[in-house]
């Protein structure tokens, strides 16, 4: 690749992949507010279906993109009937974590099926480029670009022709009214479902012979890249989405042409963030339209939280801080030290999250930051390690709710997807910033704990250290609940309409906490990088973000001592049981899924 | 039009369009200090979003708000409500998770004063710190304020009192209503705009909500009332003003806009609903 052309060339084709990605999105968006994160999972799904039919069964290439269409088609109506419809009348915070859960389900069945290994995937075309102006351009680009026209052509004929496609666009404009006039919701949503994943599953496809590539972290950026272009373009508006897919695809190929291919990923998200504050309704929203998200409804489930005798708490409380004076093995206090360091996670998410409604989905960058902060801190400026945890805590609060305060006029999805968002920005730039972060080697020989010149080497001392700071962070948070503070950040989840309309400043409530939430989690972060002495800018991940999310909706949203109580759960069960770590994820999602079908206040219930 | 020196609140020229709708079309209104007015019409005749526009929720195209002698024309919400702007919703929209307490107590979120010190810049961190650490004064405000709830919440006889630690998601509509006015009064408000607040009340629970309203008047409350009850609005209306179609089309006295042959056309033109026919 040198000329601007190809460059050119290569941003449309790329954008026509999202397209095919964002165009699902739209329509499930426009029929019914939901913004599909499990999109990626089937794109994911359609690449290795894709890789059965032509590497195994040496499908024809016209049949293996008729192979792909349809299986990814039945996976789509699959989610729809089973796991989204149930849960119409439920919660609105429900399908949005329905669809993280399915998500997560699916990447590990294909992860399960086909080993996280790359494949490859050869495209069956033959291998030439034709000359173009000063650019190429090869059979595969020309066939990527007509399995986009085509295909918005057909949805073209079918929106505007068809009755289907009727029904999907009067239930797109006013759900109520169609509904009243006799369409039937269910089936438009099908449609809309089976449509969307055909789509998405080609598109996987294409893009696996494109690099000639498949592996199962692909679901993860497909989702990313298909929601940034559609909201980009205004949700649920389908042109809308078309044409922001290739924007991001020539935004993406020029930045990579000017910086650089590992900062490819960061000019995505920053548009992402840019049009998210700048035109929340997309660019081609008129100026003051009403917010797409419903005004009414409870965003969390109604229950009255399970009220556990404070005799109780200390009862466990002091049996956990005596367990180490038992012999009992090196193995459990390791265990109950990750419960621990994950239970300040959840801490952090169940008040962010749970008691004032801001379903984070990148928390894991708030521990990366308090991990930097700490180990950079006692590494370089020699602070002593208990003062590089708090000064990570710090700065994670400052710096989390810093990255995350232009966010914080969105409502519902779209603060999920602004913090996942901004959590794949914080991991691009501790990748890309070398000069502080060592880059890709990460850092290595991070001092390990030690309080007032005491190293807490044994298992024991880092097992009641941990121990005392999830307490004391605990009570703390519960004192802050207690408070006008905590009456507050409900009221503003529950409605912050209603809130505003007596005083409650939205920024200064949010930031609030935010603030507290980061500390929490940025002291987790800053302990286990005195733990692992070693961290670098995968050590916290998205999977870490979504597990502290089935915590804190195991625990029940907002309650503290449900998200302690989930996280010894969540770390305790799977090594009860033995469980390999290939399946520990997939189990996640699986209770999640559970969860917000048949108890969605969790265990203690929602406070 | 009755003119007044001093209204609290005018209204010029006030406009908001919604695409091709406009919902409310060029009102002009004045409130004296005290007054009640009711705001009657149709529905879809603009009167939930001028209360919207009032109230800092929507921004209006054209107009503009003065209260007091102010210009708050596309003043936030939040800020209003310090200026002691309160309102209830036409659908509810009380805080479901909440307890009858935790919602009225959010009513006098504004005036709490000793955990929110008016500091610029560090303000919002002492206020977190003042919650954690509470200190002697936070304590008392705290104190006085849900005394004062207990005091607001005995205006409503027995309905709320009992269910004072239930969550507002298990009452019934009628006591959801009541929570949120309750709400409303906990601000202290010096204008307080009622939306509906029968909506969907039996004749009895009407005629106690009548008497609350009422009892507030007298009280001297500047209130701006929007109902279709017409009986109710008859008696505690010093002026009526009746919408049609965004536009303002009678304003006076109850009896006089009653029979004005404009206000019965946009009445019938619309259809009249059971409610208003056996009220009026
Ligand atoms: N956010 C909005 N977007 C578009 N149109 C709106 C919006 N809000 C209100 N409208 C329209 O403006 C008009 C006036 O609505 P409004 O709710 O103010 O009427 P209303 O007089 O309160 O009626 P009702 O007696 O039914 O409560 C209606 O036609 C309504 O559909
Ligand atoms: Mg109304």
């Amino acid at each position: 690749m040198s000329s601007w052309l190809d460059y050119t060339i290569n941003g449309l084709i790329v954008g026509n992949v999202y397209a095919l990605v964002a165009v699902g999105l739209a329509l499930i968006f426009g029929v019914s507010r939901l913004i599909n994160f499990a999109q990626g999972s089937i794109y994911l799904v359609g690449a290795y279906i894709g890789w059965v039919a032509v590497v195994q069964l040496h499908t024809p290439l016209p049949l293996t993109i008729l192979v792909v269409a349809v299986a990814a088609a039945l996976v789509g109506l699959i989610i729809e009937r089973f796991g989204l419809r149930p849960l119409q009348n439920s919660v609105r915070i429900a399908p949005l974590l329905a669809t993280i859960g399915i998500s997560f389900v699916l990447d590990q069945l294909v992860m399960l099926t086909f080993s996280p290994n790359p494949r490859a995937l050869p495209s069956q075309l033959p291998d030439v480029r034709f000359q173009v102006g000063n650019g190429t351009i090869g059979p595969l680009d020309l066939l990527i670009a007509g399995v986009g026209i085509t295909s918005a052509l057909l949805l073209f004929v079918f929106l505007r022709y068809s009755k289907l496609g009727w029904a999907v666009r009067a239930t797109a404009q006013d759900r109520d009214a169609a509904m009243q006039m006799g369409v039937d919701v269910n089936r438009v949503n099908q449609a809309v479902f089976g449509i969307a994943a055909a789509l998405g599953g080609v598109s996987g496809m294409l893009v696996g012979m494109y690099y000639n590539q498949i592996d199962t972290a692909m679901s993860l950026q497909a989702t990313l890249k298909g929601v940034v272009a559609e909201v980009v373009g205004g949700a649920g508006n389908v042109p809308g989405a078309v044409i922001g897919s290739l924007l991001l695809g020539l935004v993406e190929s020029y930045g990579v042409a000017v910086f650089g291919t590992s900062y490819r990923n960061l000019f995505a998200f920053l548009l992402l963030v840019v049009v998210l504050v700048l035109r929340p309704n997309g660019l081609f929203a008129s100026a003051r339209q009403a917010p797409p998200e419903p005004l009414t409804g409870t965003f969390i489930a109604p229950s009255r939280p399970v009220r556990i005798p404070r005799w109780a708490l200390l009862v466990a409380a002091g049996g956990f801080a005596i367990l180490p004076l038992f012999p009992v093995s090196f193995y459990v206090l390791q265990t109950l030290i990750n419960a621990w360091l994950l239970g300040m996670l959840a801490l952090s998410l169940t008040l962010v999250a749970g008691t004032i409604g801001q379903v984070s989905l990148g928390h894991a960058a708030l521990l990366a930051i308090g991990a930097y902060t700490s180990a950079l801190l006692s590494l370089t400026l020699s602070v002593p390690v208990g003062l590089a945890i708090i000064g990570g805590g710090l700065m994670s609060a400052a710096l989390g709710t810093l990255l995350i305060s232009p966010s914080f006029r969105l409502r519902g999805h779209y603060v999920s997807i602004a913090t996942l968002a901004i959590g794949e920005i914080v991991s691009l730039v501790i990748l890309n910033w070398e000069s502080v972060t060592r880059g890709p080697i990460g850092i290595s020989g991070i001092p390990p704990l030690s309080l007032f010149g005491y190293d807490l080497i044994s298992p024991t001392s880092i097992y009641w250290f941990s121990l005392a700071v999830m307490v004391v962070l605990a009570l703390l948070q519960a004192r802050l609940l207690g408070s006008h503070l905590g009456r507050s950040f409900r009221a503003i989840r529950d409605d912050d309409i209603a809130a505003r309309a007596y005083g409650l400043s939205l920024n200064r409530y949010k930031s609030l906490a935010f603030i507290f939430g980061g500390f929490a989690a940025g002291v987790s972060g800053g302990i286990a990088a005195h733990l692992y002495s070693y961290i670098n800018h995968e050590t916290f991940n998205t999977q870490q973000s979504i597990l502290a999310l089935t915590v804190v909706i195991l625990g029940g949203l907002g309650n503290v001592v449900g998200a302690i109580v989930g996280s010894v759960a969540l770390v305790g069960l799977p090594e009860v049981f033995r469980l390999a770590a290939e399946y520990r994820i997939l189990i996640y999602g699986i209770v999640l899924l559970l969860l917000v079908r048949f108890r969605p206040q969790g265990l203690l219930g929602t406070i | 039009m009755a003119e007044q020196l001093d209204p609290m609140l005018s209204l010029r020229g006030l406009t908001r369009r919604f695409g091709g709708l406009t919902a409310v079309d060029v009102i002009d209104l004045d409130l004296a200090k005290g007054e009640l007015i009711s705001i009657i019409g149709p529905n879809g005749a603009g009167k939930t979003t001028l209360f919207n526009l009032v109230t800092g929720l929507d921004r209006p195209d054209a107009g503009a708000v003065s209260f007091e002698g102010q210009d708050i024309t596309g003043l936030s919400p939040e800020r209003l409500a310090a200026e002691g702007i309160a309102r209830t919703f036409q659908l509810g929209r009380v805080f479901g998770n909440l307890s009858v307490m935790d919602n009225v107590l959010i009513g006098a979120h504004t005036r709490l004063r000793a955990v929110k010190p008016a500091v610029p810049v560090i303000g919002p961190l002492l206020e977190m710190g003042l919650a954690l650490l509470r200190p002697a004064s936070v304590r008392a405000e705290e104190e006085r304020l849900r005394e004062e709830v207990k005091a607001i919440l005995a205006r409503f006889g027995e309905r709320l009192l009992p269910r004072i630690d239930q969550p507002a998601y298990s009452l019934s509509y009628a006591n959801r209503r009541r929570v949120e006015i309750a709400r409303a009064l906990a601000l202290k408000p010096r204008l307080l705009l009622l939306d509906e607040p029968t909506a969907g009340m039996n004749p009895t629970e009407t005629a106690e909500m009548q008497g609350l309203v009422a009892e507030l008047k007298v009280e001297g409350l500047t209130i701006l009332l929007i109902e279709h009850k017409l009986e109710m609005v008859m008696r505690l209306s010093d002026r009526v003003i009746v919408m049609d179609e965004g536009r303002k089309i009678a304003e006076g006295p109850g009896e006089a806009v009653r029979n004005d042959p404009k206000v019965i056309e946009a009445y019938l033109g619309h259809g009249l609903t059971t409610e208003q026919e056996s009220a009026a």
